[in-house]
């Protein structure tokens, strides 16, 4: 108060003398610190407590979600032969409405797609805010189409898979569709595996649009696994080979082959025909695409007689040279009457094998319950799918023991009245080629190969059986172009008529399972010919050759040591140039 | 007092300062690992892109029909091969 008497006392001024209550002042005082009470709460409430409403606020105005793609795993095969790549590509789109173009344009954009104007013109006039104008150009011609810089006119990256194996991978592989997702063979298998998965980030973008700091990774993104394949690609090809010659010579309506390592339960080639390239699927049919070797079925026929004697010598029935008698090459069983394509007199058990006598099969089954061939049958994998994860895997038709009849066990332990794959056929004749016992097959490649399987013989009858399965291919058997020089091979073969209609026709699956080399098998070879209509049709004229073909080059591509080994015509002593094989 | 603070103000500016410069810093060397980022992804595609020409070049077709037409190859016959056991 002292100070405001020596300067101007506004106060003083009556007019300005206010007759206000005392309380009036303090009111708007408190009304004024109040006010500033609460502003100055809510800025601690926003800056401390609540504060992650603006943070996130503010950071969208810099800050952006990338997302970051994964690739799709690579396929190989054991060697690490890439069998399917993703590579990119882009593919065009159009926002319609946006799409203004003169017809100058649309030429040139035409000429660049290699498509119709009138398809471009007609894909631009639809009533939708998204149109694709061509899916999976090379990233080159995308570039070429962004440089036009035509209006509502973008592209996008996506990956296309490429297939260099072809035709002759194809129903191992499978194919993706544009959406890179799996749709058949083991890319549909191992979708799983294969499929990445996408990741995502958050960053810090400039006024450029320049990312120029990497906040956080919100999700890592996953690459899909490289897939490696138990094929082997040489291995493979000759059996493609092989099957597709065979095809033509026997004008066959389809066939395949299947290649398995004894040792370790591993697929080293799966061949099927006919075939379709998985590059270019615009004529694709259903009937290429079966991969019948897994999805169709077929009366095994003969190839199932080892079978019956392996378990009659294990259940000591029989011993390798017991003699049946197989004369007068016909047998009745209730009704109905088996017989032979050749008539046979008394054969031993081994002679039963080595020229394929029904009656001899028929005779060593009907010595045992049907229970026992039926737990056979199960044990070896008949019946029930393998379960290798293959889409559209079949098990065949086996059916249950107590409502077998006679006549079917007879026909049974030839391979009639019951159907499989081919797979199936050789994964059961892993225990001649396994000393007894079976192991899970696999399609990709086993590092360590199970040393113990599922038995099922004894090693003893496992060799016996062996040594009978030797003399198919030895002269006085049915297949003796099975044969390979240098090695010891056997195996057994199947001729089957086909049920067309409930009745059997006309038309025949010649068939051949085998095993190489005897002495210490390391490979099973099936071959199936459907079909064959151009005179021959047994299993030892159409499907032995096959077997004969790929075995011996699948043995030598392995580095198998011959067991029969041939002399050589010319020593080369001196020079010792390792003789190298052509493909 | 006066010389305390203006010191003190010196320290923040340079503090500051500072904090600008290894912010900017930060940033290039970012830009950098994105770049290096992106030519790693690059040069993945391009392996591929190899692995897949190569496999296209050995297509064992393909070396099938040269080894035949063009260089008169054939298998070897059965008896021209020897075969040699190795002893560890």
């Amino acid at each position: 108060m002292t100070k405001a008497k020596k300067g101007v006392t506004f106060n003083h001024n009556p007019l300005l003398r206010s007759e206000l209550p005392a309380w009036r002042p303090r009111f708007v005082l408190l009304c004024l610190l109040g006010g500033s009470l609460a502003l100055v709460g809510r800025a601690a409430y926003l800056q401390g407590v609540n504060d992650q409403f603006l943070q996130a606020k503010g950071e969208s105005r810099y800050a952006r979600v990338l997302e970051v793609p994964a690739t799709r795993g690579k396929i190989t095969d054991r060697q690490g032969d890439v069998l399917a790549v993703s590579s990119p590509v882009k593919s065009i789109w159009a926002i319609p409405e946006d799409a203004r173009l003169n017809p100058g344009q649309v030429r040139q954009l035409a000429g660049l797609l290699e498509m119709p104007v009138q398809e471009i013109n007609q894909k631009l006039s639809v009533d939708k805010d998204f149109v694709f104008l061509k899916r999976q150009v090379s990233p080159e011609l995308a570039e070429r189409i962004a440089a036009l810089k035509l209006p509502g006119i973008h592209d996008q990256r996506e990956y296309r898979r490429f297939y260099p194996g072809g035709d002759v991978m194809a129903h191992v592989v499978g194919f993706t569709g544009v959406d890179d997702k799996g749709q058949e063979g083991i890319e549909l298998a191992f979708e799983a595996a294969l499929a990445g998965k996408p990741g995502s980030r958050r960053v810090v973008k400039d006024r450029r649009g320049n990312v120029v700091e990497d906040v956080q990774s919100i999700r890592l993104p996953q690459d899909g696994r490289e897939v490696a394949l138990a094929i082997d690609n040489k291995i493979q090809y000759l059996a493609h080979a092989a099957l597709k010659q065979a095809m033509t010579d026997h004008k066959a309506k389809a066939g395949g082959v299947v290649v398995i390592d004894a040792k370790s339960g591993e697929i080293l080639a799966l061949a099927n025909a006919p075939t379709y390239n998985p590059n270019n699927r615009v004529k694709l049919t259903g009937d290429q695409l079966r991969n019948r070797a897994l999805t169709d079925t077929y009366e095994p026929g003969s190839t199932m007689k080892p079978f019956t004697a392996a378990l009659a010598l294990e259940k000591g029935k029989v011993t390798a040279n017991t003699i049946i008698n197989c004369a007068p090459g016909r047998m009745t069983i209730g009704s109905a009457t088996i017989s032979d394509a050749h008539p046979h007199g008394a054969l031993s058990v081994t002679q039963v094998i080595q020229k394929s006598s029904n009656i001899g099969a028929a005779k060593m089954a009907l010595s045992f319950p049907p229970e026992t061939m039926w737990k056979m049958f199960d044990d070896l994998g008949f019946g029930s799918p393998l379960k290798l994860g293959f889409p559209g895997e079949v098990g065949g038709r086996l059916r249950p023991a107590k409502n077998w009849r006679p006549i079917e066990q007879a026909t049974m332990s030839y391979g009639h009245g019951m159907s499989v794959n081919l797979m199936q056929m050789a994964n059961a004749y892993q225990v001649f080629a396994r000393d007894g016992d079976i192991v899970p097959l696999s399609l990709s490649r086993v590092d360590t190969p199970p040393v113990h399987g599922t038995r099922v013989f004894s090693p003893q009858t496992a060799r016996e059986v062996r040594q009978m399965l030797e003399t198919v291919v030895q002269p006085g058997g049915t297949a003796q172009l099975a044969n390979v020089p240098g090695y010891r091979v056997g195996g057994k073969t199947g001729t089957s008529m086909k049920l067309v209609g409930g009745h059997y026709a006309n038309r025949y699956v010649a068939s051949f399972v085998g095993i190489a080399p005897i002495s210490d098998p390391r490979l099973i070879v099936a071959v199936m010919i459907d079909e064959p209509s151009n005179g021959k049709r047994y299993g030892g004229e159409v499907a032995a050759p096959v077997f004969a073909q790929v075995t011996g080059g699948a043995l030598r591509t392995l580095g198998v040591a011959p067991d029969a080994p041939l002399k050589p015509l010319q020593v080369a002593r001196g020079a010792a140039a390792p003789v190298r094989e052509a493909m | 007092m006066a010389r305390l603070t203006g010191f003190l103000v010196m320290l923040v500016v340079a503090s500051s300062l500072g904090v600008v410069a290894s912010q900017h810093h930060a940033r290039k060397l970012y830009a950098a690992v994105e770049r290096e980022q992106q030519r790693s992804r690059q040069l993945e595609v391009e392996w591929g892109q190899l692995q897949l020409e190569q496999s296209t070049w050995a297509a064992h077709a393909r070396i099938e029909k040269l080894a035949r037409e063009k260089l008169a190859m054939r298998p070897p016959l059965p008896g021209q091969i020897i075969a040699i056991e190795e002893r560890p």
